[in-house]
């Protein structure tokens, strides 16, 4: 592998990362958050293997009868199987806090679904608040209709 | 429209930024402290052919079960969000049964899917994959008939047993070390002809304890996603 492709993979990886936390900061419904945080995770995991990647070595694999030559650092290697893991766990989570969400707000959209959540914290509070004024007239109407 | 563009600025800058950082790295040519000492020991004091097993499984094996602990815990933390006590809908009848290609496809790939699980289980240590590879394939091989056939579900009592076998067969593996006055999870049994299917000591059970829990829980997990969304 040549010094550009190496440097290629590297502005993949970063690039990976910076379009998932882009995508985070940017999308306002949270099935496209969690898309972009798993984006971002397959950067990072990118940018480990790399780190442990040497020009002259094999695959960390010893076969039997082959001499012992150099071979790329294998502990990076088992910590993004490690990351791997943990990242499903934690997409998996939050597509569960999600269809939560869906199913207490009904929709996905984070704006719609701040609006609503701050209307039932003042119905709860039994306070006049004065963001309801600002909420649009479709989310109060939308919120009356799943009361009854 | 200001925070979408002062948000793609803050994207372009830390890229730009991390770019900048990590040039600096010895790419190509990392310094391996750690890991050529791992490559020296490896093949005589665990035996196995796949140094990566080597280090996860003989090495760190802590974190590897510190890793099947947070799973664990993001499959109880689902069961918990989603609820199931709440509302007796087990399958919702809308769901229609999947066409003629689905099932006859799902009932051709389901045995081969289990081998080829237990194939990347069983193997772990000799060529590349392992107990959660292997165990991502099992759960889609349980995962296939649910799309196939939605109306007979595999039960979760059943997935919670094999999860909680292979999870207590993983730290009985661990905890037998101790008995030898060895180091919690140290591997055992001698280390074997190299690249035998039968070497490595006891690092293909632990693997095999890994892979059973991984699939049984990934499973599980897929199930109460697909039970919840189907409304």
């Amino acid at each position: 592998m040549t010094e550009f492709t190496l440097y290629t993979f590297l502005a993949a990886s970063l690039g990976l990362i910076a379009i998932g936390i882009g995508g985070v900061i940017l999308s306002r419904n949270l099935f496209r958050i969690v898309l972009a945080l798993s984006i971002a995770e397959a950067g990072g995991n990118l940018l480990l293997v790399l780190i442990g990647f040497r020009h002259d070595a094999i695959a960390p694999i010893i076969e039997p009868g082959r001499a012992l030559t150099t071979m790329v650092d294998s502990i990076p290697q088992a910590m993004v199987l490690t990351s791997i893991v943990i990242g499903a766990g934690v997409q998996a989570l939050a597509l569960a806090l999600a269809i939560r969400a869906r199913a207490s707000y009904g929709t996905l959209d984070m704006g719609i679904m701040r609006a609503r959540m701050e209307a039932d914290i003042n119905r709860v509070a039994g306070a006049e608040s004065a963001a309801s004024l600002h909420a649009p007239a479709s989310s109060s109407t939308l919120l009356t209709e799943r009361k009854a | 429209m200001l925070t979408r563009y002062s948000a793609l600025i803050f994207a372009a800058g830390l890229a730009f930024m991390l770019f900048v950082l990590f040039s600096g790295l010895p790419l190509g040519a990392p310094g391996m402290v750690v890991g050529q000492a791992v490559l020296d020991r490896a093949p005589a004091e665990v035996g196995a052919a796949n140094i990566v097993t080597a280090v996860v499984l003989g090495y760190r094996g802590i974190d590897t079960m510190g890793e099947l602990a947070i799973l664990f815990a993001a499959a109880t933390a689902i069961g918990l969000v989603l609820g199931r006590s709440r509302g007796s809908r087990h399958c919702p009848p809308a769901i229609q049964p999947g066409g003629f290609i689905l099932r006859a496809g799902n009932d051709m790939l389901f045995p081969l899917l289990l081998v080829v699980g237990l194939y990347i289980i069983l193997h772990g240590h000799l060529t590349p994959g392992g107990g959660f590879q292997g165990g991502v394939v099992l759960a889609a091989a349980f995962v296939l008939p649910v799309l196939a056939r939605p109306t007979d579900m595999p039960s979760h009592a059943a997935m919670a047993w094999i999860e909680g076998l292979a999870g207590a067969a993983f730290i009985l593996t661990g905890m037998a070390a101790l008995a030898y006055d060895r180091a919690f999870l140290a591997p055992l049994l001698g280390t074997g002809e190299m690249g035998a299917l039968v070497s490595a000591g006891t690092l293909p059970i632990l693997y095999l304890a890994v892979g059973l829990k991984v699939g049984a829980e990934l499973a599980s997990l897929l199930l109460s996603l697909t039970e919840e969304g189907g409304d």
